[in-house]
């Protein structure tokens, strides 16, 4: 089985987010990036698995600039066999899933793999149209997989529920907790991880349809109205009168 | 410029998140917009209600596959000469609206919050709740995918003449084994849900969940937990809220025993109304409180509940 797996660079979950250039350029000063834990946790560690019990190979793939490399180094450090990157700037979304696409439309890969969304723009776009691209079936939100031969079995979160379905390779997934347990890279890994193929490929041409013109911080709340732990009536009433909730 | 919006149905109804989209729509439409559904649907011409002046309805497709459906919606927007077409950002929405685009070659903003403004700017949430990009869409084509719970749905009175769909977008190759119910107990999934009763990990172990279940049964409110509660097997993992598990945005966020980390606050921020129990005055989820109640959950929780209960049965 050849599995692709899609790896994007985030910054760090503990990370305050500001902004420069009058609130149109994320501020990068001391941000420590990491891997989209979507894609790391669940992606990586899932096809990883299948990849140990049923053979194959695990090709990485990201689009971005050098400054992205050590974060693919990382996964390769967690086991994954080699990785590309696309040497392009990852503008939008459809860019993004355009130069995805066009990579592997000729590879023949049984399951593409990303992350159900980056936790930096939350677009949850790249997989879909990756998979329309490729004109393959999509599988959103996965959160357990399973394989026998070419038959996938998968449990995906859905509207008020979950829902098992059956499909055939290939196709393209993203994963949602559940699917796997995030696997802490050991020293062999990492020395593994230097040595490991990294291709860098040229950009394939592609337009851009959207554009982060700004961005805001949530304005602050204002402060929190203390209440007696003794006085819940007095909380109830405040909600149903002043803020209407309920 | 002409609008399409995608409802989603399920069990032979259009869900709600779908009137939201709908009221979304025709606002962006200038007063109206087309609405395409599918299946068995009972209640497609309430539609019309929040804005539809026309409904589409794809008897044929069953599922909820990301092929046919986006296929199905490319479609009607070919037949209507729709240029802009409105999604729920919610399950159904999240595996089309990408697919619809791509075929479109538009440009599509998801989890938006706001409407466009005239150059199609929309603002978006972004870095799980911590900030909010305003993203233009730069394409002739455009896509736009709500936040659920972002602009509510309203009903301006209006009625929609519904017509079946005749084209045909073939089968689905995903086949749907089972369904299940992921609220047991009858309660609205957290996404969609309007009031969330959430406990952490200072409640010390699963025996005492009744009393948080106590309050979210006497409030109609569904039950969340923070991560660690989940990944000890406290609470289901469907439960977990934050940047790594759900995101909501429910009116009402009730937090029992919860410190209030960055990661939790990504996820839960976007409520209108925070309510924070904790015996930590120093805990940092005050902060984003808008009340506040320092104190011990296995006292403040009972109360709360008793205190809901008599409103409840004198309002
Ligand atoms: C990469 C990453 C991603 C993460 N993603 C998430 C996420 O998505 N969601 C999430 O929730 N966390 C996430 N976390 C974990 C997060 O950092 C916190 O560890 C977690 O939210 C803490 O959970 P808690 O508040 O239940 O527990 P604690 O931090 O242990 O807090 C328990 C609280 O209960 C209070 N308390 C104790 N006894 C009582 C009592 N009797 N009555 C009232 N209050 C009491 C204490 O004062 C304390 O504030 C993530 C962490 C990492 C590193
Ligand atoms: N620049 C990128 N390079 C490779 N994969 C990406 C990139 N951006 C996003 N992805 C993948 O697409 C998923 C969803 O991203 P998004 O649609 O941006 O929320 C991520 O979890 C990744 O698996």
């Amino acid at each position: 089985m050849k599995f692709l797996v899609c790896i994007s660079k985030v910054p760090d979950t503990t990370s305050k987010i500001a902004f420069t250039d009058g609130d149109t350029k994320f501020d990068e000063n001391g941000i420590q990036f990491i891997v989209n834990p979507y894609d790391e946790w669940y992606a990586l560690v899932r096809a990883l698995e299948l990849k140990e019990s049923l053979g194959g190979s695990v090709t990485i793939i990201t689009v971005g600039g050098q400054a992205d490399e050590p974060v693919m180094r990382k996964a390769l450090a967690i086991g994954a066999d080699e990785a590309v990157r696309i040497d392009a700037e990852a503008k939008d979304p459809g860019y993004i899933a355009t130069q995805i696409a066009s990579y592997a439309k000729d590879k023949d890969f049984d399951i593409v793999f990303c992350g159900k969304e980056t936790i930096m723009y939350n677009n949850a776009q790249v997989p879909a149209a990756v998979a329309e691209y490729l004109d393959v079936p999509f599988i959103s939100l996965a959160t357990k997989l399973d394989l026998n031969g070419n038959t996938a079995t998968i449990e995906r979160d859905a509207q008020g529920g979950v829902e098992v379905v059956e499909l055939q390779t290939p196709f393209v997934l993203s994963a949602a907790k559940g699917m796997a347990e995030q696997r802490i890279p050991n020293m062999k890994g990492i020395m593994a991880a230097r040595t490991k193929p990294l291709n860098v490929v040229p950009a394939f041409d592609a337009a851009e349809t959207t554009q982060v013109v700004s961005y805001e911080t949530p304005s602050g709340k204002a402060e929190c109205k203390y209440i007696d732990p003794e006085n819940m009536d007095e909380l109830v009433s405040l909600l149903h009168n002043q803020a209407k909730v309920i | 410029m002409s609008v399409l919006v995608f409802a989603d149905a399920k069990n032979g109804k259009v869900i709600k998140s779908a009137f939201e989209a709908v009221s979304y729509g025709a606002k962006v439409g200038g007063g109206s917009c087309i609405a395409v559904t599918y299946g068995d649907v009972s209640n497609a011409d309430e539609l019309g209600a929040y804005g539809a002046s026309e409904v589409v309805v794809a008897k044929s497709i069953a599922d909820n596959d990301s092929q046919v459906l986006s296929a199905l919606v490319a479609d009607v927007a070919g037949q209507k000469g729709a240029n802009t077409i409105i999604f729920s950002q919610d399950f159904t929405g999240k595996a089309i609206a990408p697919r619809v685009a791509t075929k479109l070659s538009a440009g599509l903003v998801s989890g938006a919050v706001d409407y466009p403004t005239a150059d199609f700017t929309i603002k978006k949430t972004a870095f799980s709740g911590k900030a909010f990009a305003n993203v233009k869409i730069t394409t002739d084509n455009r896509v736009i995918s709500v936040l659920p719970n972002s602009v509510g749905a309203e009903n301006t009175g209006g009625s929609a003449t519904v017509s079946d769909y005749a084209g045909d977008v073939g089968v689905s190759k995903v086949k749907i084994i089972e369904s299940k119910s992921a609220a047991s107990d009858g309660s609205v999934p957290l996404p969609e849900a309007e009031l969330v009763v959430s406990a952490g990990r200072g409640l010390k172990g699963p025996e005492n969940w009744g009393i948080v279940e106590d309050l979210a049964n006497a409030m109609g409110a569904t039950t969340a937990c923070s991560r660690p509660v989940a990944d000890i097997g406290w609470r289901p993992h469907h439960e977990h809220v934050g940047q790594t598990g759900v995101a909501i945005r429910p009116n009402l966020y009730i937090a029992a025993g919860i410190s209030g980390a960055i990661q939790h606050l990504a996820g839960v921020n976007g409520s209108k109304v925070i309510v924070v129990i904790n015996t930590d005055a120093e805990a940092p989820f005050f902060k984003a409180a808008d009340y506040g109640i320092v104190g011990d959950a296995f006292e403040v929780l009972p109360r709360l509940t008793e205190a809901y209960k008599k409103f409840k049965a004198s309002n």
